[in-house]
C-alpha cells in the first residue's frame, strides 16, 4: 500500500461525509427552518473527518522516523553506542541508508543490517496501525457531528470560524518563514561572532578572508573588517539609484501625465520588460559592453579607469530597476485624483506647475515607496556586481576603481567546498545578516515615510 | 403630452438651423410648446462681461451642447439648472477652457470675455483661467497648508513681490470668503484637515486670491451640509458685489436664494434664461414649467 493511498482515502470519505451531512440536514429539517443551509451542515462533518485524521497523518509523518528510530537503537549492542556521539549519527546514518536500500559504501556489519530489517519491519506494522487509528478517528468524529445534526446546530458559525483559523494559518506561513530565514542566519552569525568580534566586523576597515587552513600554510591571517565591502554596495547602490530615480520618475510623469493614452498602452509594458531581463544577461551586458566602453572613455580623457568597475555596475544596475521607480511612480502619480489637477488648472496654473506644486507633492509618499524598493533591490543584487564590480575589496570613493560589494563576498565565500566552521565561511551569515538588517532598516523608514505623508489627499 | 414623452420627443428631433434671431423671443407671447427648442426668456444683455453665441460641444461622437447663446452681465450672480446630464456643467467649463484638458471634447462657436474670444488661437489660457475662476463640486483643498493653499495662485501668477505682500494677499483672500476667522491662528495645518464646508470656502479663497473677474461655481453645496451651504450662500451673496459668478445647481431653492438670472438646460439646448423671480414665478416655456414644479428632473 502506496503510503499516499492513505490521505486519499481520508479525502474520499470526507466527500461521503459531506454528501451524506448535507442530505441528513434535509432530512431533519422536515419541514423546519434549518439555522444553517444543508451545505453548511455537510461541510461541518466533512471538516470533522478531515482535520482529526489530517493531524494524525501529519503526527506520524514528523514523528515516526525519530521514534522508530530510538526502539531500533535500543536492541542494537551497548559498546556500538557507547563510542561517542559522532560515532552515534554515522551509525544512524548508516542505518537509514540500509532502511532506504541505498547501497553502501562499506562492509555492513550484520547486527545492523538485522536492525534496519527490523526498522522496515516495524514500520509497516506502524503505517498500517497509523493507516486504521487514521481513518477509525475520521469515521468516528465524523459520525458524532452527523449524528448531533438538527435544526438547530449553528453549523455556519463552527465551518466559518473552522475557515477562519486555515486562512489564520496559511498567512502565518510567510511570517514564519521570513522567522526562519532569520534565526538560520543569526545562529550561524553567532557562531562567526565567537570568533571575530563585532566591533572588528562592523567598523574594521580591512576585508581580507583568506585564512590558513592548516597551520603549516601561508597565507594571510584573514581580517573581517565589513567597511569596505559596505561601502562598496553603497557606491554601486547609490550610482544605481542616481540613474534610476531620475530616469525611472521623468518617464512615469511622462507616462501619466504627457503621453496620449496610444503611446501609453505599449510604453508602459515595454519598460517593464526591462524588469524582466535575467540579471545574468544585465551582468554580462555590464561586464561585456559597458565597462570596456568606460574604460575606453576614460583612457581618451586620460583617466586610470579599471576595467572592473563600480561605475559599469552601477550604471547597469540602475537600468535594470528603471522599472521599479516608473511603475510604481505611474501608478501612485495616476492615483492622485483628477480634481487636484482640475483645481490647480482652474487657478491659471500651467501643466507642469501643476505636476511640481500639486502632483507630485501628492504622490510623493508612493514615490518615495517605490524608490526604496529599488534600493533595496539595488543593494540586493548580486549577478552584475558578481561579473561587472570585481572582488578586491577596497576602501575608495573613485567610482572608476574596481570594487566588492557584500553580495558579491558572500558568493565568492560560500562557492567552492567549504568547512563550515571556520570564520571564512560563517562570515557569509554575518555578511547576510548585515544586508538584511540594512534592506530591513530601509523598509521602516519607508514604510514611515509612507505613513507619515499618506493622508494628506483623500 | 405629458413630460416623459415631451424628452422622447425632443431627443428624436432633427436640429432646426439657428438664425441670428434665436433666443430674443421677447414679451407675453404664446407659452411655447414643449417641442420648441430655441430658448426663450431674455439671454441678452447690454454690456455683457461675457458672451456666447452658438456654442456646440462634442465629446467624441456625443454631442453634449446644442447651439447655446447667452450673455453673463457684470456683478451677476446667473445660475444654471436643469436635470442630470443636460449639459450645464459642461458649458460651465467652457468659459474657462476646463474643457481643454479632456482630450476627446471640442468646442465650436465664440465665447467672447469683455470682447476678446477665449477660444481665439492666440489665447493663452493660463491667463484666462487667472481671469476666470473656478469652484468644483467636491472640495478640493492640495495637499498642502492652507497658507499654502491660498498662496499658490499668487505665487505662479507672481502677484506678490514679498513676503508680506503675500500674507496680506492669503489674509484678504481668507477674511473675503470668511474663514478668517476660523483659521487664523493654524495656517500651516493642512488644509485638508477642515471641515467639508470649510475646505469649500477654502477653494473658493483660493479662487479669490488671484483676482479673477469671473468665479465659476459647478455645483459648490451638493457635497456640504445644509449650514455649510448657508455658510457658503451667504458668501457668494457677499462676492457678488465684487465678481461676477455663474453657479450650477441642483438646488432649485439655491437659485432662488442666490441668483439674479436663471438659466435653464434641458438635453445640451439653454431653454430659457430670464431674470430669477420670473422664471421660478411664471416660467414661459413648458419644459422650464415642467422641472421647476418637479414633475420631471
Amino acid at each position: 500500500m502506496s503510503f499516499l493511498v492513505v490521505p486519499c482515502l481520508l479525502l474520499l470519505l470526507a466527500s461521503v461525509a459531506f454528501v451524506q451531512g448535507k442530505r441528513r440536514a434535509l432530512a431533519v429539517a422536515a419541514g423546519e427552518r434549518l439555522h444553517s443551509r444543508p451545505w453548511y451542515h455537510g461541510m461541518l462533518v466533512a471538516l470533522w473527518c478531515l482535520i482529526p485524521g489530517l493531524l494524525i497523518y501529519l503526527l506520524w509523518v514528523f514523528f515516526a522516523d525519530s521514534i522508530l528510530t530510538r526502539l531500533v537503537l535500543q536492541e542494537l549492542p551497548r559498546e556500538m553506542l557507547a563510542r561517542g556521539a559522532a560515532q552515534k549519527t554515522l551509525l544512524v546514518n548508516d542505518l537509514h541508508n540500509l532502511v532506504a536500500g541505498h547501497v553502501a559504501a562499506r562492509d555492513i556489519d550484520p547486527v545492523l543490517q538485522q536492525a534496519a530489517d527490523h526498522y522496515r519491519a516495524l514500520a509497516a506494522t506502524g503505517r498500517m496501525f497509523m493507516a486504521f487509528l487514521m481513518l477509525g478517528t475520521a469515521v468516528l468524529s465524523a459520525a458524532l457531528v452527523y449524528f448531533r445534526i438538527s435544526p438547530d446546530l449553528r453549523s455556519r458559525n463552527h465551518v466559518e470560524q473552522i475557515i477562519r483559523v486555515g486562512l489564520l494559518l496559511c498567512s502565518t506561513v510567510a511570517v514564519l518563514t521570513t522567522i526562519g530565514i532569520v534565526l538560520s542566519v543569526l545562529f550561524e552569525s553567532i557562531r562567526f561572532f565567537r570568533q571575530v568580534p563585532l566591533a572588528e566586523f562592523l567598523f574594521g576597515l580591512k576585508w581580507s578572508p583568506q585564512m590558513a587552513m592548516r597551520a603549516d600554510q601561508v597565507a594571510s591571517s584573514g581580517s573581517f573588517g565589513a567597511v569596505p565591502v559596505l561601502a562598496g554596495t553603497f557606491m554601486i547602490s547609490a550610482i544605481a539609484l542616481a540613474v534610476a530615480v531620475p530616469v525611472g520618475l521623468m518617464s512615469a510623469i511622462y507616462l501619466s501625465e504627457y503621453a496620449a493614452p496610444g503611446v501609453r498602452t505599449w510604453a508602459k509594458p515595454a519598460m517593464e520588460i526591462l524588469a524582466g531581463v535575467p540579471t545574468v544577461v544585465y551582468g554580462f551586458f555590464a561586464a561585456l559592453v559597458v565597462a570596456p566602453c568606460i574604460r575606453d572613455v576614460g583612457t581618451m580623457a586620460g583617466l586610470d579607469v579599471s576595467s572592473e568597475s563600480a561605475l559599469a555596475a552601477g550604471l547597469v544596475m540602475g537600468i535594470m530597476i528603471i522599472p521599479f521607480v516608473s511603475s510604481l511612480s505611474d501608478d501612485v502619480i495616476n492615483a492622485v485624483p483628477q480634481s487636484l489637477r482640475d483645481g490647480s488648472y482652474g487657478l491659471g496654473a500651467t501643466r507642469s506647475e501643476t505636476i511640481i506644486h500639486v502632483v507630485l507633492p501628492a504622490a510623493l509618499p508612493g514615490i518615495v515607496g517605490g524608490i526604496l524598493l529599488a534600493a533595496s533591490r539595488a543593494i540586493g543584487e548580486t549577478m552584475i556586481v558578481v561579473m561587472a564590480a570585481g572582488l578586491s575589496a577596497r576602501l575608495t570613493a573613485n567610482p572608476l576603481e574596481a570594487v566588492t560589494t557584500v553580495t558579491v563576498q558572500i558568493v565568492t565565500l560560500l562557492v567552492g567546498d567549504q568547512e563550515f566552521d571556520s570564520p571564512k565561511t560563517l562570515a557569509a551569515f554575518a555578511l547576510g545578516l548585515l544586508l538584511f538588517v540594512v534592506t530591513l532598516l530601509l523598509n521602516v523608514v519607508a514604510l514611515y515615510v509612507v505613513r507619515r505623508y499618506r493622508e494628506e489627499y483623500e | 403630452m405629458d413630460a416623459a414623452q415631451a424628452v422622447l420627443k425632443i431627443s428624436d428631433m432633427p436640429f432646426p438651423a439657428v438664425d441670428e434671431q434665436q433666443g430674443t423671443v421677447e414679451g407675453a407671447g404664446p407659452a411655447p410648446r414643449a417641442d420648441n427648442r430655441d430658448t426663450v426668456g431674455e439671454p441678452f444683455v447690454e454690456d455683457p462681461r461675457m458672451t456666447c453665441r452658438d456654442v456646440n460641444v462634442y465629446y467624441g461622437e456625443k454631442h453634449a451642447i446644442r447651439d447655446v447663446s447667452i450673455d453673463i452681465a457684470h456683478n451677476e450672480v446667473l445660475a444654471m439648472i436643469g436635470p442630470s446630464g443636460c449639459g450645464k456643467s459642461t458649458f460651465l467649463r467652457c468659459l474657462n477652457r476646463m474643457n481643454d484638458t479632456v482630450d476627446t471634447c471640442r468646442v465650436s462657436g465664440r465665447i467672447l470675455l469683455d470682447g476678446l474670444d477665449i477660444y481665439g488661437r492666440l489665447v493663452d489660457v493660463v491667463p484666462l483661467r487667472a481671469r476666470v475662476g473656478m469652484v468644483f463640486q467636491k472640495p478640493n483643498p492640495f495637499p498642502k497648508s492652507i497658507y499654502d493653499n491660498i498662496a499658490y495662485g499668487p505665487r505662479i501668477h507672481g502677484l506678490a513681490e514679498s513676503r508680506s505682500e503675500l500674507d496680506g494677499i492669503v489674509e484678504n483672500s481668507l477674511k473675503k470668503a470668511g474663514l478668517w476667522q476660523e483659521v487664523h491662528d493654524r495656517l500651516d495645518q493642512p488644509g485638508t484637515g477642515l471641515s467639508g464646508g470649510q475646505q469649500q470656502r477654502l477653494c473658493i479663497a483660493r479662487a479669490i486670491a488671484v483676482q479673477p473677474e469671473v468665479i465659476l461655481m459647478d455645483e459648490p453645496c451638493s457635497a456640504l451640509d445644509p449650514i455649510a451651504t448657508a455658510t457658503v450662500e451667504d458668501l457668494i451673496a457677499e462676492l457678488r458685489e465684487q465678481y461676477t459668478i455663474v453657479i450650477v445647481t441642483h438646488n432649485m431653492q439655491q437659485a432662488a436664494r442666490v441668483s439674479r438670472r436663471t438659466a435653464y438646460f434641458h438635453l445640451g439646448a439653454l431653454i430659457e434664461v430670464g431674470p430669477t423671480d420670473r422664471i421660478f414665478t411664471n416660467p414661459r416655456h413648458r419644459l422650464t414649467e415642467d422641472y421647476i414644479t418637479g414633475r420631471f428632473g
